[in-house]
């Protein structure tokens, strides 16, 4: 009975579709939930120490209500646009270098290094850089919490355009070489150009991942309590005036570490959403 | 205008594998010359060692004596990148620039080559997609679709273009329409016959029919050896070597 068993055949078929689908959406919804439950729950913890004076205004003694972390949110973009300018060009040239010259044992001992940076904890970052510079300058700075979440961002830039650039079809390269344009001009504006979707995800990934950082920035950035634009001073920090608030006595002081939370979180989206608006805005038709 | 080239004594390998053994041949200035043979017969390898592209490969090279017109190919001194600007090429698989638009493809070349004159690129362009007959399909789109939202046929064409844009002597195309439908085969075929008027064609092609179609001299390549080298008539309808015959008669290969 030919037609029976087709039948049957496609009942079992529709029924492992059904469940592998079933699978696979549980699984998008399993990941989803806790992301959108710890950004729930910060909105309502924090949404109600947001106004206008929290964003405008440096802190107030304890004791005295009101005042915000304006000087957290400036300190966090000075200190993380220092992290960018050293991060992103090293760790996206020694991903170039790893993936268009490395084929050999030295770029195997890089990669390794690479891939052990990443694991290295963040406050053993911290340290190093305390004692780097810190203890040399004899005074905390932006510039030492920069160079520490700079530190941190290159392994994960760097292994991203690697394996951006190896996917990069070998063709590619062969057109723009039978050209004749030269091989630095072929790896920075034929290959680096292919891959750049994925590369901006890589810096964008290290970025998100430095900007909440905690640790490395105690005994580099320090914190400060007023207004500081000035690199080599010491510098507030969103996530280091969460945590100092956090763990105060004052419950005043605890609904506004939960308003910094929320608004680090804000700001880190908004930058990733801003980087990826604009880069995809050229993007062409087809391509 | 197009140059001859002069190949002598050209040796080609593969790490420690000979893939080319002492080729001498004679390549005509504005003529299309084919090179045919069974797969592995080191057809592709001869092509790019005619470029210096071969050597891009990890652990490959090559030695002898190639002469593009006044250019000492392998001579002391020359260097690859300044060949491959004077010696064009069309690969196997399309493979437009996929991040950049139509006209940027084409443009590349300049470009990419310190090229600055807008109006000059705008005229080099245009031209190149005409001869490469393109043109009429693409000139709305130049700024706003990308390479690769071309269709096969169209892609291999680009290319063609992005090749001629910088003003080669020679065009070398390596089995171009083999990834290619009938109608875009035909397309490309049709051109290589125009192009001739301006370049020195060497086209490596594993179908015989059309090296019988486009090109005036024909080599059969084995086993990394030149066997026979003339006019194409004279290959196909009575070939002075055994193993021609057999390759060309479907005996093998």
């Amino acid at each position: 009975m030919p037609a029976s068993t087709s039948q049957k055949v496609s009942l079992w078929r529709r029924l492992t579709d059904w469940g592998a689908t079933g699978f696979a959406v549980l699984a998008a919804i399993l990941v989803i939930v806790p992301l959108l439950a710890i950004f729930v729950y910060l909105v309502i913890k924090g949404i109600g120490s947001v106004n206008i004076s929290f964003l405008t205004q440096t802190p107030k003694p304890p004791g005295e209500l009101g005042g915000g972390m304006a000087n957290g949110i400036v300190g966090t973009g000075l200190i993380l646009a220092v992290a960018s300018v050293i991060g992103i060009p090293l760790g996206i040239g020694s991903g170039i270098y790893l993936a268009e010259y490395g084929r050999n044992r030295f770029g195997d001992l890089i990669r390794f290094t690479a891939d052990v940076l990443n694991g290295v904890p963040s406050i053993v970052v911290g340290i190093t850089v305390y004692s780097l510079i810190v203890i040399r300058q004899k005074h905390f700075s932006a510039f030492s919490g920069g160079v520490a979440l700079g530190i941190m961002m290159i392994p994960t830039v760097a292994r991203a355009t690697e394996e951006m650039l190896l996917m990069v079809p070998n063709v590619i390269r062969e057109a723009a070489y039978g050209l004749g344009i030269p091989k630095w001009r072929t790896t920075l504006s034929i290959s680096l150009r292919t891959a750049s979707a994925g590369v901006i995800t890589g810096c964008m990934l290290a970025f998100a991942r430095v900007a909440g950082e905690t640790a490395p920035l105690l005994f580099t950035a320090f914190g400060n309590q007023f207004w500081n634009l000035k690199l080599n001073q010491p510098t507030a920090a969103l996530s280091l005036q969460v945590y100092t608030y956090a763990i105060s006595p004052y419950d005043d002081w605890h609904k506004q570490a939960w308003a910094g939370s929320l608004i680090l979180i804000v700001l880190i989206v908004g930058a990733v959403a801003a980087v990826r608006i604009t880069t995809s805005r050229g993007r062409l038709k087809g391509a | 205008m197009g140059v001859g080239i002069e190949v002598r004594g050209l040796n080609a390998w593969y790490g420690k594998n000979q893939s080319l053994k002492s080729i001498d041949m004679t390549v005509p200035a504005n003529h299309v010359t084919a090179v045919i043979g069974p797969s592995g017969c080191g057809k592709s390898t001869f092509v790019r060692c005619l470029n210096r592209m071969h050597e891009t490969i990890p652990e490959a090279r090559a030695e002898g004596s190639v002469k593009v017109g006044e250019m000492d190919v392998y001579g002391g001194g020359s260097d690859p990148v300044e060949v491959r600007r004077r010696i064009g090429m069309v690969f196997q698989k399309p493979n437009p620039f996929p991040t950049m638009s139509i006209y940027d493809n084409v443009a590349a070349g300049l470009k990419l080559n310190g090229f600055r004159h807008r109006k000059q690129m705008d005229e080099l362009v245009e031209r190149s997609l005409k001869l490469s007959a393109l043109w009429e399909e693409v000139k709305d789109n130049l700024h706003k679709k990308s390479g690769a939202s071309l269709s096969g046929g169209q892609q291999q064409r680009l290319c063609i273009a992005r090749a001629l844009a910088v003003e080669p002597e020679v065009l070398l195309m390596d089995e171009p329409a083999s990834a290619l439908d009938p109608i875009s085969t035909s397309k490309i075929e049709e051109l290589i016959f125009q192009l001739k008027q301006h370049y020195t064609v060497v086209i490596v092609t594993h179908n015989m029919q059309q090296a019988a179609r486009v090109a005036e001299l024909t080599g059969f390549f084995l086993m990394g050896s030149l066997i026979e080298y003339d006019k194409t008539e004279k290959i196909f309808t009575t070939p002075a070597d055994k193993r021609t015959e057999d390759y060309v008669t479907g005996r093998f290969g």
